[in-house]
């Protein structure tokens, strides 16, 4: 008999046995000749990111592949609506970056970011930079940001963004070995995209729509219970 | 003493083809009044189609039609030199235009700083070769005998007097800085290298030539000093390049502008200084000056980082008339204080420290589009922050973590009051008196807000932050 496990694949395709029709059904195949033959296409083991850093929450961090966000990657966090907890989700790894020297920029944020709030959690204001930016002129300096690797964190607000852009972030925040974060629309969860991470948020429940590294969970994350932490 | 001569034989055409973007078509250029005009100086490719300097304009067409001309401008060729003598003073302390189109420096004290000569010579000829200037180096023990010697040598290296002397002896006379009529008369008296002039009694060469032809054999054995005035470099950096053309788009002038920010770093690098702030100036026809004005946040004098952000400031100029003049005028220099590396950088990709990135954006996205974030000391939310850097305040009271430019007017019906009312009231001292009752808010949809209402209205909540 052939036991191969049925192990699943980052694209999620499950492994298949295709023997060749020569053989009669009942031969016994030898599973290293079937293996050199290359007849049968053998799902990987996870292959974790190579980095990955904690997302703060440890309900997210054991959700995801890699035990945090994708290290040098594109994360998008797809919200419904403001103020249903969707900086309470970055704050503790932005906390970590900035205390830790790291200079985290913001671009084209649609809010004035209050000070008190972000100092409350943990965030230090010094290494914190604001480019007002808007449209295509966003897209550029996150762009410019992620690819000078000078920063630790970029996170981006794009109003409209193709997939042409987001790719373009994607491979600036690969070049950079930066940690980009764009916030869009929860409407975009429908579009395709290159970003490594994608997240959807809203009032009750954080759902993993994409994840590179292994399969999407399906259950999805209660977001009162994730972002209690930030106490507001 | 050991002194480098650097000879430019071609000067005044290397100084127009720099500004040319087609160094390789025929060129010539003229000299002498209207009437008669003449070829001053000609670059190979219209030596080879027949032109040859001296030549009358007139013949010089009969012989072709497709060369391209321009003025011999004296005036130019003092702004060049000056530009060498400053490039040239990044190197030694001693430098001088005691010859026209020819730079003397003292090169022996910098040799424990630059290595040996051939490392030196082979630095200083790419950094004239990226200006753009053909030059002939030789070095000698005093600088009259290095000049002379740049006459017919290339890359000649003399230190001691006797292979001086050996160098000498066998140069013609033409060659050996006499005056014309001092040359002829020494090759008619069959006197024809300086072996035989110095074979001669010195009282019968004093009686019969007059006293510069002592002083100068005095000066090319190094018996008599030469006085040298040095050159000392400028306080302002101002040059202009004037175009052939009326240019009407940014992309021809980014030509001339790499030539102007190139020149400006090696000004910048020969004073040991840096640039702050710096304009553009784009001539026009009867109209006056369009101005690019460029700030930088801290002294810099890097030559493609300076073309870049100048770029993205043109860019964002309308031309208002065609430009027939690009001129670059920076008079605040500012010490430059190289940025401190780490020796084992953790980023080894980092291809673009911060403060380029900053200047890069600022360049594109306007002077106030990159700020930081602060506390500030006032209870009133609107005037809680600032964009300036300043110590971190203590923590105060529960705020949201975005902050509406304007207050918005909540009309949802189903509101939930989860805290408050908080009373924020101040500002009476200066004029912008807030008195409100804020409360912390939440939607159906489950967003929270941070909502206020004035102090005795009855109006709808106003929305004023989010929880985020």
């Amino acid at each position: 008999m052939i036991r191969l496990d049925r192990t699943q694949s980052r694209t999620g395709y499950c492994s298949s046995i295709q023997l060749n029709k020569n053989l009669p059904m009942s031969a016994v195949v030898a599973l290293d000749r079937l293996l050199d033959s290359r007849h049968v296409w053998r799902g990987q083991a996870i292959s974790s990111p190579s980095s990955t850093q904690s997302t703060g929450h440890t309900e997210l961090d054991s959700a995801l592949p890699g035990g945090g966000w994708p290290g040098s990657a594109l994360s998008e966090i797809l919200v419904a609506t403001s103020g249903i907890g969707e900086l309470r989700l970055l704050w503790p790894t932005l906390a970590r970056l900035t205390s830790a020297g790291e200079r985290v920029v913001l671009v084209g944020t649609p809010h004035i970011p209050c000070p008190q709030a972000w100092l409350a959690a943990g965030v230090d204001l010094r290494q914190l930079m604001i480019v007002r930016a808007t449209g295509r002129d966003a897209l550029w300096a996150t762009e410019q940001c992620l690819r000078s690797g000078s920063c630790g964190a970029v996170v981006c607000w794009p109003m409209q963004a193709d997939d042409r852009a987001l790719r373009r972030l994607q491979v600036a925040a690969e070049t950079g070995k930066t940690l980009a974060f764009a916030y869009r629309p929860l409407d975009e969860a429908v579009n395709a995209s290159p970003a490594a991470l994608r997240l959807t948020l809203d009032a009750r429940e954080l759902r993993i729509l994409k994840c590179r590294g292994g399969l999407a969970p399906a259950r999805p994350i209660a977001t009162p219970a994730l972002v209690a932490g930030g106490g507001h | 003493m050991l002194w480098a001569c650097i000879l430019f034989p071609q000067l005044a055409m290397d100084g127009v083809l720099r500004h040319r973007a087609d160094a390789d078509s025929p060129l010539a250029l003229l000299a002498g009044p209207a009437q008669r005009r003449v070829l001053q100086a000609v670059n190979p490719a219209a030596r080879a189609i027949g032109l040859r300097p001296g030549q009358s304009l007139i013949a010089a067409q009969a012989l072709s039609q497709d060369f391209a001309t321009a003025d011999y401008n004296p005036v130019e060729i003092e702004h060049w030199q000056q530009l060498l003598a400053a490039c040239a003073y990044g190197f030694s302390s001693q430098v001088s235009l005691h010859y026209p189109r020819c730079l003397l420096m003292e090169v022996h004290s910098c040799l424990s700083l630059f290595g040996p000569w051939p490392r030196f010579e082979a630095r200083l000829r790419e950094e004239l070769s990226a200006l753009g200037f053909r030059h002939r180096i030789t070095v000698a023990p005093n600088p009259a005998a290095a000049r002379i010697l740049a006459n017919v040598h290339n890359g000649l290296v003399i230190t001691d007097a006797d292979a001086l002397r050996q160098a000498l002896d066998r140069l013609p006379v033409q060659h050996l800085g006499f005056s014309r009529e001092a040359a002829t008369a020494f090759s008619r008296m069959g006197l024809r290298n300086l072996a035989r002039i110095l074979a001669q009694p010195r009282d019968s060469l004093s009686r019969r030539f007059p006293a510069e032809v002592l002083v100068q054999l005095d000066r090319l054995l190094g018996i008599r000093p030469l006085a040298l005035d040095f050159h000392r470099p400028p306080d302002v950096f101002e040059q202009r390049i004037e175009l052939n053309f009326d240019v009407k788009s940014h992309q021809a002038l980014l030509f001339p502008l790499r030539r102007l920010t190139a020149d400006l770093a090696a000004y910048l690098a020969g004073r040991d200084s840096g640039v702050q702030r710096f304009v553009l100036h784009l001539e026009h026809r009867a109209m006056a000056d369009s101005q690019v004005q460029v700030g930088l946040l801290r002294a810099e004098r890097d030559a493609s980082m300076l073309f870049e952000l100048t770029r993205d400031r043109l860019e964002q100029l309308q031309l208002p008339a065609p430009v027939l003049a690009v001129r670059l005028a920076a008079r605040d220099l500012p010490r430059f204080a190289p940025e401190r590396r780490q020796l084992f950088d953790e980023r080894p990709q980092q291809s673009l420290p911060w403060e380029q990135l900053r200047e890069r954006l600022r360049a594109r996205l306007g002077d106030e589009a990159v700020h930081g974030l602060s506390a500030c000391a006032d209870h009133r939310p609107e005037r809680a922050w600032s964009t300036q850097s300043s110590i971190p305040q203590p923590i105060s009271p529960l705020r949201p973590g975005w902050l509406l430019a304007q207050p918005q007017p909540l009309r949802e019906a189903s509101l939930h009051i989860l805290a408050g009312p908080e009373r924020i009231e101040s500002g009476w001292w200066d004029g912008d008196d807030v008195r409100r009752d804020y409360y912390v808010i939440q939607t159906r949809s489950g967003q929270r807000g941070w909502a206020f209402r004035e102090l005795g209205s009855q109006g709808p909540l106003m929305l004023h932050g989010w929880f985020a």
